[in-house]
C-alpha cells in the first residue's frame, strides 16, 4: 500500500506541474480557434487530443482546466468540511436545543431549491466580471452551501464520542470544553470528515459546470474540468472517438490518487 | 414514547413552514420571476403582453401568497400550475409513486453495493481489492450524473441502477472510513483474532458502535437521491417528480416549487428522523 | 378437385393484393421536445401544442408548405372585399367531426368567436387584430361565413391556415376535431397518442381515403441525444428538427436518412442596448447608438466561420430579417456584410475610435469592452458567441460570454434592460413581414434593442414605423413588397440586428416513411402527415 500512496503522489504532483506549468507545456493557447482545420478532429501530431466543437485544441484545455478545477475545488471542499466540522461537532457535542436547532437547519438547507440563490448571485455580479471572479464565487458558494450532508454525520458522531470512556474523564479531570473539542471530539471524527472531503473535490468539479447554465462558474473561453466533462453528453453519438474520454479518465486518476493520499491504515498491513 | 412522537411532528412541522417560506422567498427574488417566456413572442398584441405582466403582479407579496397558499394547501389545494396549466395535486399525485418507487430501488441498489464493497474492502485488505473499489468509487463519483442516465439509456438499462450507482458512490467512502475505524477497535481486532466470523463480529461488534453513524449517511444518501432524480427521470424517460423539479424551476412556477419543496423536507425530514430514531436504539442498545 | 383449384384462387388473390393491404398504414412514432400545454386550438402557444393542433386540427384553408400557395381546404372557395375588412368563405357541405357532430358555418362562427375573445389573449387571434373592435360573424347560410374585421388585416387569407376549426355542438368540445388524427390516449409525461380519424373528409388523387397513416405517437422527449439514439435504433421514424451536429455524423451511418432542405427562415441576430434608461455606463451607450460600431462589429464578424464551424456547413450568412428562402419578400439587392476586419478598423476610426498596441479605445480613452448574454438551452448560440469574442479580439475589442437561463435573460431584454449586447434567435414561421409588425414598430413590446418608444427615437426608426404601417394597410402585394424592401435596406444600414446567419431546416426520415418529402416551412417534414404511411407497415424495433 505505501508503494501505492507513493505512486499516488507522483502522480498528483505530474498533475500538478503539468497543470501550473500549462503556459509552458500547452502546444497551443486554451482559447485559440483554428478556423482552417475542421472542428472534433481527431487527434494528431499538433493536437494530440484532438480538437473540440470550436477547433481549439483540446490538450491545452485540458492543462489549462486543471489549473481552474484542482486550485479551487480542493478550496471549496475544504471549507465545505470545515463548516460541517464546526457545526456538526458542536451541535453533536453540546446537544440538546442547540442539536435540534443545528439539525433542522440542516434538514433545511437540504430541502431548500438553492438554484434560485445562486440565480440571484448570478444576477448580483456586475455583467463584466472576470473568469477568474465568476468561478472563484461560484466555489465559494458551492463550499458554503455543502456543508449540511456531512453534518449531520458529524453530529452524529460527536454525540457518541460525547458519551464515551475516555470524555467523561477528561470533562471530569476539569479539562476546558474547547480544549475537548479541538483535542479529543475533532480528531476522532476524522473518518467521516476525511471522506467529505474527498467526495466534495469532484462534486464541486462537477457541479461547477452545471452552474455554467445559469451563467455562474467558468466562463469562455476559460476552460474547467467541468465543463469539458460536459462534453462526455453527446457521447453515445460520438462513441468511436475513445479521446473524449481522457479528461474523465485524467479525473477519476487525480480524486483516486488524493484518496489514497488521505487513507491511513490505522493497523499497518 | 407519545412524548416524543408528538415533539418529532411539531419540530417536522415547524421546519416544513418554514421550508415553505424560504423557498417562496428565493423563488420569489431570484431573477426571472416577473417575466414570462411568452413575451418574447412577437405575434402576441401589446395588451397580450400586459396581461401576462398582470398575472404574474398577483404572486408578487410573498407573505400574501404564502398564507394563502397555506389556508388552500390545508384543504388538499395546492393552487395550479403556470407552466402546465393543471392543478398541483393532480401532478404530484401522478408522479410521486414512480419517483417513490425510482428512489427505493435506487437506495437499495446504493446501499448494498456500498455495504458489500466496504466491508469487504476493510475485512479482506488486499490492496488490490482496496484499490479497485476506491477506483470504482471515484469512478462513479466523476461521471456526470446525466452522463450516466444517458450512458444507461443507450445500453437499454433501468433508471434506478443509474441511481444506484450515484447512491453508492457518494454513500462508500464515508461507510469504508467508519468501517474502518471501527475495525481498528481493539475489541474488535481481539475478537478477529479469536475466530469469530464475519457477520457475527459485523452485526455484534461493529454495527452497535458505528451504527448511529452509518444509518446517519444512509439518511442523508436519501437526500442526494432525491436531487439525482432530477437528472436521472429527464434523461431515462421517467415521468416523476423530479423532472417536475425542473421544468418548474424553469418556468418559475411557484406553487408547483413551493409544494415540491414541502414534499422534499418531509421525506428529507422523515429520513434523518428515522436514521436518528434508530441511532439512538443502536445507542442504548449498546449501554 | 374444385375446391383445391378454388383454394388456390382465394390464396392467389391474398398473395397478389396483400402488399396494398399492407402498403399503407403503420403508426408513425417521432418526438416532442415538451410536454404540450393545451389541446384547445384557440389557446396553443408552445411549439408542441402546435404540432398536435397541426395533425388533429381542420382549418379553412392551408399553406401548401411545398409550394407555398395558398390551398382550399375546409372552404372551397374564398374572397377579401371591404379593402381588406372583410373574408367570405364558401365551405364544404356534408363533413362530420370525428365524433360524428356535422360541421356547417355556425362552428367557424364559434372557432373565430373564442379565438377573437379579448379575454382570452390568444396568440392566434392577436395575429388578426390589427385594432380594436368587435370582429363581426354573419352566416349566411349553412356553408357560407362573412367575417368582417374593425379594420384591414395584412395577409388575412392565409392567417386561416393556423385556425383549427371547433365544434359549436359537439359534447366532446375541443377533443372533436376535423383533421386527419385525433387525440386518442395521453399520457402525461410521455406520450400523446393519436389515431386515424374516419369521418376525414380528403382522398388522395387515387381516390384513396386519407389519412394513409392508422396512428401517429408522439413521445414528449426533451433531450436530442436521446432522440437521435432512438432514431438510430429504428425507434423512430422522424426527426422534424435536426441539429447540425448530428447531421453529418447520420449522414455517415444513414446517407439516405438525413434531409436537408436548404436554408430556412430562422435567423440568430446579435443587437446592442440602446434603450435610453439603461443602467449602463453612458459611454457605452454612445457606443451603442453609432451607427458606424454597429456596422464595423458587423463586418468583423466571420460569418463563414460561423456557418463552416456552428453548423457544420449547413448555414448560410444572414443579410437582414427576410431569408433568402423567403424568395418573394427578400430583397434581393442585398448581399451579407463582407468580412473585412481592417474595414471595420477603419469605420471605427471614422467614428473617433483609436485602436494601439492590440487595444481599441473611444475618444475619451475608454478600452473597449462589453458583454453579449445568451442563452443556455442553445449550443449553437453559446458558440457563435464564443466565435464573435476571437473576432473581436482581433480589433482590439475584449468580449465576456455571459451565458443565462431563459427566464432570467428575458427579464434583463424586457425588463431590467441590464445588458449590452445580447445574442438570440428569431424563429420565423411565417412568410409574412407584417407577421414582424411588433418587431418594427418602435412603439412595440419586441423592438428589441429600445422598446416601448413614446416617439421614435430617431429618423430612420420613424421611417420604418411609416413603411410598416404602409404595407400593413395595403392588399396589393407589389407595394407592401416595395415598403418591406426600404425596411430591409434600413435595417442593413443601420444594423440594429446584426443578423448572423441562416441555418438549413436539417431532418432525418426513416427510409420505412414513404411520401416524406421535407421542406423549410414548418412543419418540415410531416407537412403532408394525411399521405405519409410506413413500408414495412410500422413494426418498430424495440420501442418504448
Amino acid at each position: 500500500m505505501k508503494r501505492i500512496r507513493q505512486f499516488a503522489c507522483v502522480l498528483l504532483l505530474v498533475v500538478t506541474v503539468a497543470s501550473l506549468g500549462a503556459s509552458v507545456f500547452a502546444p497551443a493557447n486554451y482559447a485559440t480557434q483554428f478556423r482552417d482545420e475542421l472542428p472534433n478532429a481527431a487527434p494528431s501530431r499538433s493536437h494530440w487530443l484532438g480538437t473540440d466543437d470550436l477547433g481549439r485544441d483540446r490538450f491545452s484545455r485540458v492543462l489549462y482546466g486543471t489549473r481552474v478545477s484542482l486550485l479551487l475545488a480542493p478550496a471549496a471542499a475544504l471549507l465545505s468540511t470545515l463548516l460541517a466540522a464546526l457545526i456538526g461537532a458542536l451541535a453533536g457535542y453540546l446537544g440538546g436545543t442547540w442539536e435540534k436547532i443545528a439539525m433542522t437547519g440542516a434538514d433545511l438547507f437540504l430541502s431548500l431549491p438553492w438554484l434560485f440563490l445562486l440565480l440571484m448571485v448570478r444576477a448580483m455580479l456586475p455583467l463584466n466580471v472576470s473568469a477568474f471572479t465568476s468561478v472563484t464565487v461560484t466555489f465559494f458558494l458551492l463550499g458554503l452551501l455543502g456543508w449540511a450532508a456531512s453534518a449531520r454525520v458529524v453530529c452524529s458522531g460527536a454525540k457518541a464520542i460525547r458519551n464515551s470512556d475516555f470524555v467523561l474523564l477528561a470533562r471530569a479531570s476539569g479539562v476546558s470544553r474547547a480544549r475537548l473539542l479541538l483535542r479529543h471530539v475533532l480528531p476522532n471524527l476524522k473518518p467521516v470528515l476525511l471522506a467529505q472531503f474527498w467526495i466534495s473535490i469532484p462534486i464541486f468539479i462537477l457541479s461547477e459546470a452545471n452552474l455554467g447554465i445559469l451563467g455562474l462558474g467558468v466562463a469562455e473561453p476559460l476552460p474547467s474540468w467541468g465543463s469539458l466533462l460536459r462534453e462526455l453528453e453527446s457521447y453515445a453519438n460520438f462513441s468511436n472517438e475513445y479521446w473524449r474520454l481522457v479528461p474523465l479518465v485524467l479525473l477519476v486518476i487525480t480524486v483516486t490518487s488524493f484518496q489514497l493520499i488521505l487513507s491511513r491504515d490505522e493497523v499497518s498491513a | 414514547m407519545l412524548k416524543l412522537c408528538l415533539r418529532h411532528l411539531f419540530r417536522i412541522a415547524v421546519t416544513l413552514l418554514l421550508g415553505g417560506l424560504l423557498a417562496a422567498t428565493l423563488i420569489r427574488f431570484a431573477p426571472g420571476f416577473d417575466t414570462d417566456e411568452q413575451q418574447m413572442d412577437s405575434r402576441l398584441s401589446a395588451e397580450s403582453i400586459q396581461a401576462l405582466r398582470q398575472q404574474r403582479a398577483a404572486q408578487k407579496n410573498v407573505l400574501k401568497f404564502y398564507a394563502a397558499f397555506l389556508s388552500a394547501a390545508v384543504r388538499g389545494d395546492f393552487g395550479k400550475s403556470e407552466t402546465l396549466d393543471r392543478p398541483v395535486r393532480e401532478l404530484i399525485a401522478e408522479r410521486l409513486p414512480v419517483t417513490l418507487k425510482l428512489m427505493a430501488y435506487g437506495l437499495v441498489v446504493g446501499w448494498s453495493l456500498a455495504l458489500l464493497f466496504a466491508v469487504t474492502a476493510t475485512m479482506a485488505r488486499i490492496t488490490a481489492w482496496d484499490l479497485a473499489t476506491t477506483a470504482l468509487a471515484g469512478l462513479f463519483l466523476c461521471i456526470p450524473s446525466a452522463v450516466l442516465a444517458l450512458a444507461f439509456v443507450f445500453i437499454r438499462a433501468p433508471g434506478y441502477l443509474a441511481l444506484g450507482l450515484i447512491v453508492f458512490s457518494h454513500v462508500f467512502r464515508y461507510w469504508r472510513n467508519l468501517l474502518d475505524k471501527s475495525y481498528a477497535m481493539p475489541h474488535i481486532v481481539t475478537a478477529r483474532a479469536k475466530g469469530l466470523g464475519t457477520v457475527r463480529i459485523l452485526l455484534w461488534h461493529v454495527l452497535p458502535v458505528s451504527g448511529a453513524q452509518l444509518l446517519a449517511v444512509a439518511g442523508v444518501s436519501v437526500s442526494i437521491a432525491l436531487g439525482a432524480t432530477i437528472p436521472v427521470e429527464a434523461l431515462c424517460g421517467i415521468p416523476g417528480i423530479g423532472e417536475l423539479a425542473w421544468q418548474a424551476a424553469l418556468g418559475r412556477d411557484l406553487s408547483l416549487l413551493v409544494t415540491l419543496t414541502l414534499l422534499v423536507t418531509v421525506v428529507t425530514l422523515v429520513a434523518n428522523t428515522a436514521s436518528d430514531v434508530l441511532g439512538q436504539a443502536f445507542r442504548t442498545q449498546r449501554a | 378437385m374444385i375446391r383445391k383449384f378454388g383454394l388456390l384462387r382465394w390464396l392467389a388473390v391474398v398473395v397478389l393484393l396483400a402488399p396494398f393491404a399492407f402498403a399503407q398504414g403503420g403508426e408513425l412514432h417521432f418526438c416532442l421536445k415538451s410536454e404540450p400545454k393545451t389541446f384547445n386550438p384557440v389557446l396553443v402557444e408552445d411549439d408542441s401544442s402546435e404540432v398536435v393542433r397541426y395533425l388533429t386540427g381542420g382549418v379553412l384553408v392551408r399553406i401548401n408548405r411545398q409550394t407555398q400557395q395558398l390551398e382550399p381546404e375546409l372552404a372551397t372557395s374564398w374572397k377579401i372585399t371591404n379593402s381588406g375588412r372583410t373574408i367570405t368563405f364558401n365551405l364544404r357541405h356534408g363533413l362530420y367531426f370525428s365524433d360524428g357532430t356535422p360541421f356547417s358555418a355556425e362552428d367557424v362562427a364559434y372557432t373565430m368567436t373564442q379565438l377573437m375573445d379579448p379575454k382570452l389573449h390568444s396568440v392566434t387571434g392577436d395575429m388578426f387584430r390589427s385594432a380594436q373592435g368587435t370582429v363581426q360573424m354573419n352566416v349566411l347560410s349553412p356553408d357560407r361565413i362573412s367575417i368582417t374585421f374593425p379594420a384591414a388585416v395584412a395577409g388575412l387569407d392565409k392567417l386561416f391556415d393556423q385556425v383549427a376549426i371547433m365544434s359549436a355542438k359537439s359534447p366532446r368540445k375541443e377533443m372533436a376535431v376535423l383533421g386527419p388524427f385525433y387525440i386518442a390516449d395521453y399520457k402525461p409525461g410521455s406520450y400523446v397518442y393519436l389515431r386515424k380519424n374516419n369521418n376525414y373528409w380528403k382522398k388522395d388523387a387515387h381516390g384513396r381515403q386519407l389519412p394513409l397513416l392508422d396512428a401517429v405517437k408522439l413521445d414528449i422527449q426533451p433531450n436530442r441525444d436521446i432522440e437521435l439514439m432512438r432514431f438510430k435504433r429504428g425507434e423512430l421514424d422522424l426527426i422534424p428538427a435536426l441539429d447540425s451536429d448530428y447531421f453529418n455524423k447520420l449522414a455517415e451511418a444513414e446517407p439516405g436518412e438525413v434531409r436537408d432542405a436548404g436554408p430556412s427562415l430562422d435567423s440568430d441576430q446579435m443587437w446592442f442596448n440602446q434603450v435610453q434608461t439603461a443602467p449602463i455606463p453612458d459611454y457605452k451607450k454612445a457606443w451603442f447608438r453609432s451607427e458606424q460600431f454597429r456596422q464595423a462589429i458587423s463586418m468583423a464578424i466571420n460569418r463563414a466561420d460561423l456557418c463552416r464551424i456552428v453548423f457544420a456547413g449547413h448555414a448560410q450568412p444572414a443579410v437582414g430579417p427576410t431569408s433568402p428562402a423567403n424568395r418573394f419578400w427578400f430583397n434581393s439587392k442585398l448581399k451579407p456584410y463582407p468580412f473585412d476586419q481592417q474595414g471595420a478598423l477603419n469605420r471605427l476610426a471614422a467614428a473617433g475610435f483609436k485602436f494601439q498596441n492590440g487595444v481599441l479605445r473611444d475618444s475619451a480613452g475608454n478600452a473597449v469592452e462589453f458583454s453579449i448574454v445568451t442563452n443556455s438551452s442553445s449550443k449553437p448560440r453559446e458558440r457563435m458567441a464564443t466565435m464573435i469574442q476571437q473576432d473581436l479580439s482581433h480589433i482590439g475589442i475584449k468580449v465576456n460570454v455571459v451565458v443565462l437561463d431563459f427566464p432570467s435573460l428575458i427579464e434583463r431584454i424586457t425588463e431590467k434592460f441590464n445588458y449590452e449586447a445580447a445574442l438570440l434567435g428569431f424563429i420565423n414561421d411565417d412568410l409574412d413581414p407584417n407577421s414582424q409588425m411588433n418587431v418594427w414598430l418602435s412603439s412595440a413590446e419586441n423592438h428589441q434593442w429600445n422598446p416601448v418608444q413614446k416617439t421614435p427615437a430617431t429618423a430612420w426608426e420613424a421611417e420604418v414605423d411609416k413603411l410598416m404601417r404602409e404595407q400593413a394597410s395595403t392588399a396589393d402585394a407589389h407595394k407592401r413588397k416595395v415598403a418591406w424592401d426600404r425596411v430591409q435596406e434600413i435595417v442593413y444600414e443601420q444594423q440594429p440586428f446584426i443578423y448572423l446567419e441562416n441555418k438549413d431546416a436539417l431532418s432525418a426520415v426513416s427510409h420505412n416513411v414513404a411520401n416524406a418529402e421535407p421542406v423549410v416551412l414548418r412543419p418540415q417534414t410531416y407537412w403532408n402527415i394525411d399521405e405519409l404511411y410506413l413500408r414495412n407497415n410500422g413494426t418498430h424495433e424495440g420501442g418504448k
